[in-house]
């Protein structure tokens, strides 16, 4: 693929995804589509690490939940203002990264007990979030409603729409940027053989502490825009184990190591999630929690037997398929 | 300072939590040693088990402790059946694959639950749930013993089964050497599904004995597995006596935290042994294979 196109590709999805508010003027369709470019940018972050780099991580709600916390944190104890605190909530989501990466890849752990050690640091955080004065405690904090663009809030749902889509357009340029350099072909070679990679000179060490740096920034910036858009956090939400699960669903389902694979899952899963809810709703005439997960449960089960590659590498085999008949 | 009498209480109150935690990280462990993958959806699973004895004692009065065997030949043609229909065909023996499975079977069973008995916390209610011995000057809570007696006949024959039965002798020849049992004629797939079966019988029997004393919600089975899993890491993944202590060791480690940082900062103390223990000698304390 040459540059042009690789970019432009992503240049067209935001573009299209861009004019999607034009169409609607409802609330409801808005809240749905800002929260769903939210979860992709998390995924998009899982990804980097995950999809690109083969390493399972079921804790990324660390770094969510740290870039959500600095957000308000900072905001609401150090009277910073919401733009300064942005870049500062996404470092300390970062840093969090680096920090577990290091403790974990260098005591080499990979595979399962690499996705044990990630869940467990996130629920240390969600613990400590849950008690530490700092965080609010169980009461959770609150962000002072300020509907101002210079405070990162905005009158109008649409323009929240457009700064959440600027970000996933950043995070999946950084994407493409990092599968087209040499940074990218060292992660690919560490998930498929680290040892080989190892032999060939690639030094795996710093290689999967840079990727989990940049995937947990990635995932912090998600967690800002969650904590703009709510204005409200308690441990359950920035640490819970909802957002770690989502941001792996997602590119699993879509297409790991696939640029658009997180954001495609992100769109399938929330949006089947929906229908299943409205469904069920309709046909029980009251909403039943949970059977929009079950519904996900399911589809991450026939996606790995079925469709190792996600929606993407499906969409290609049948392309495969589809050629193959016409010769 | 804390008395004398408080810290042995709560050394027995340790004990007596650890002897379930024991239980549960036996089934853990068990999966891990033969199969090689970690059960994401043990807890899910305890989860089940524990609202299947509400269900029986909600419906028709069932007691837990009469609901125990059923349960667990119950549980056991569930796990069966769970790894020889859906994680052998679909994981196709990728390490990756099995785990994204059991996270996807874990995010199924919790929210059926939830879906079927909604986020409400329930108990059975059994005339002896606050019924205590005296033994030796000291009050024990006779649900908790009994769950103590129980789990360690579990033990007892789960180690004479594995030693001297001759399915037993083929799980450990598998949990060795896949390969070279495959060659002597053991059908591996059916020797996984038995250990995964072991595994959910281990935690129908595991449920029973809790559910006298506790409470269940959709979401309880979280809060038991990622101690097993600190459980299991700490005695050495794969092997079971190492469960066995370290089940013990970490209710210990939890009445003690409970008692000197309070309930909710007692949990940091097993997540940071548990963090430890991965970065510093995954292999277990107890030094089982890696």
């Amino acid at each position: 693929m040459s540059g042009a196109s690789a970019y432009g590709s992503v240049l067209a999805l935001a573009a299209g995804l861009g004019v999607l508010p034009v169409a609607t003027e409802s609330n409801v369709l808005l809240n749905f589509l800002v929260f769903m470019l939210i979860v992709s940018v998390a995924a998009t972050g899982w990804n980097l690490l995950g999809g690109y780099g083969g390493q399972f991580s079921f804790g990324h709600a660390a770094f969510f939940g740290t870039g959500a916390y600095g957000m308000a944190i900072l905001q609401e104890r150090a009277g910073l203002n919401a733009w300064a605190a942005l870049p500062i909530a996404i470092a300390l989501g970062a840093a969090v990264g680096a920090f577990i990466g290091a403790l974990a890849f260098r005591a080499r752990l990979r595979g399962s007990y690499f996705a044990l050690v990630t869940l467990a640091f996130a629920e240390v955080l969600r613990i400590l979030a849950n008690v530490l004065p700092i965080t609010g405690g169980a009461a959770g904090i609150l962000i002072r409603l300020r509907v101002d663009p210079w405070h990162f809030q905005f009158a109008d749902q649409r323009v929240l729409y457009w700064v959440a889509l600027g970000f996933l357009a950043g995070a999946l340029l950084l994407v493409r940027a990092i599968e087209r350099a040499r940074f990218g072909a060292w992660l690919v070679a560490v998930r498929e053989n680290e040892d080989a990679a190892r032999a060939l000179g690639v030094d795996a060490l710093a290689v999967k502490i840079a990727a989990i740096t940049l995937s947990a920034a990635i995932t912090a910036a998600a967690g800002c825009l969650y904590a703009q858009k709510f204005l409200y956090l308690d441990a359950a939400i920035a640490y819970g184990p909802w957002i770690s699960v989502e941001a792996l669903l997602a590119p699993v389902i879509g297409g790991a190591g696939t640029v658009f694979g997180p954001v495609l899952g992100a769109v399938v899963l929330l949006g089947l999630g929906e229908l299943t809810k409205a469904w069920i709703g309709d046909l029980t005439g009251g909403a039943v929690p949970g059977v929009d997960l079950v519904l996900f449960g399911v589809l991450l089960i026939l996606c790995v037997a079925f469709a190792p590659r996600g929606i993407i590498g499906l969409l290609f085999r049948l392309r495969v398929w589809a050629r193959w008949a016409r010769s | 300072m804390y008395s004398p009498e408080i810290l042995f209480a709560a050394l027995l109150n340790g004990v007596m939590t650890g002897a379930i935690y024991a239980l549960i990280a036996v089934g853990l462990t068990l999966v891990y040693g033969v199969l090689h993958i970690i059960n994401f959806a043990h807890g899910a699973i305890l989860t089940a088990a524990m609202f299947a004895v509400y269900g029986l004692h909600a419906a028709w009065r069932v007691d837990p402790y009469l609901a125990l065997l059923p349960l667990t030949v119950g549980f056991f043609v569930l796990g069966y059946a769970v790894q020889q229909l859906i994680i052998g065909p679909a994981s196709r023996g990728d390490d990756g694959n099995i785990l994204l499975i059991t996270l996807g079977l874990a995010i199924i069973i919790e929210n059926a639950l939830l879906a079927v008995f909604r986020s409400d916390t329930r108990s059975v209610d059994v005339p002896y749930a606050f019924s205590v011995v005296e033994i030796g000057g000291l009050l024990f809570s006779l649900p908790r013993l009994l769950a103590v007696a129980v789990v360690i006949a579990v033990a007892l024959l789960l180690w004479l089964f594995l030693a001297y039965s001759r399915t037993g002798v083929a799980i450990r020849a598998v949990a060795k050497e896949k390969i070279g049992a495959e060659l002597c004629g053991i059908d591996v797939a059916r020797i996984y599904a038995v250990t995964f079966g072991l595994g959910a019988a281990c935690l129908a029997i595991a449920g029973s004995l809790l559910m006298p004393t506790y409470l269940v919600n959709p979401r309880v089975g979280n809060a038991f597995v990622l101690v097993a899993f600190t459980i299991v890491v700490l005695g050495g993944m794969g092997s079971v006596p190492g469960a066995l202590l370290g089940g013990l060791f970490i209710g210990v480690v939890e009445s003690f935290s409970g008692l000197f940082m309070g309930e909710s900062l007692g949990q940091i103390g097993i997540f940071l042994i548990f963090i430890l223990v991965l970065l510093v000698r995954p292999t277990g304390l107890f030094g089982a294979k890696a």
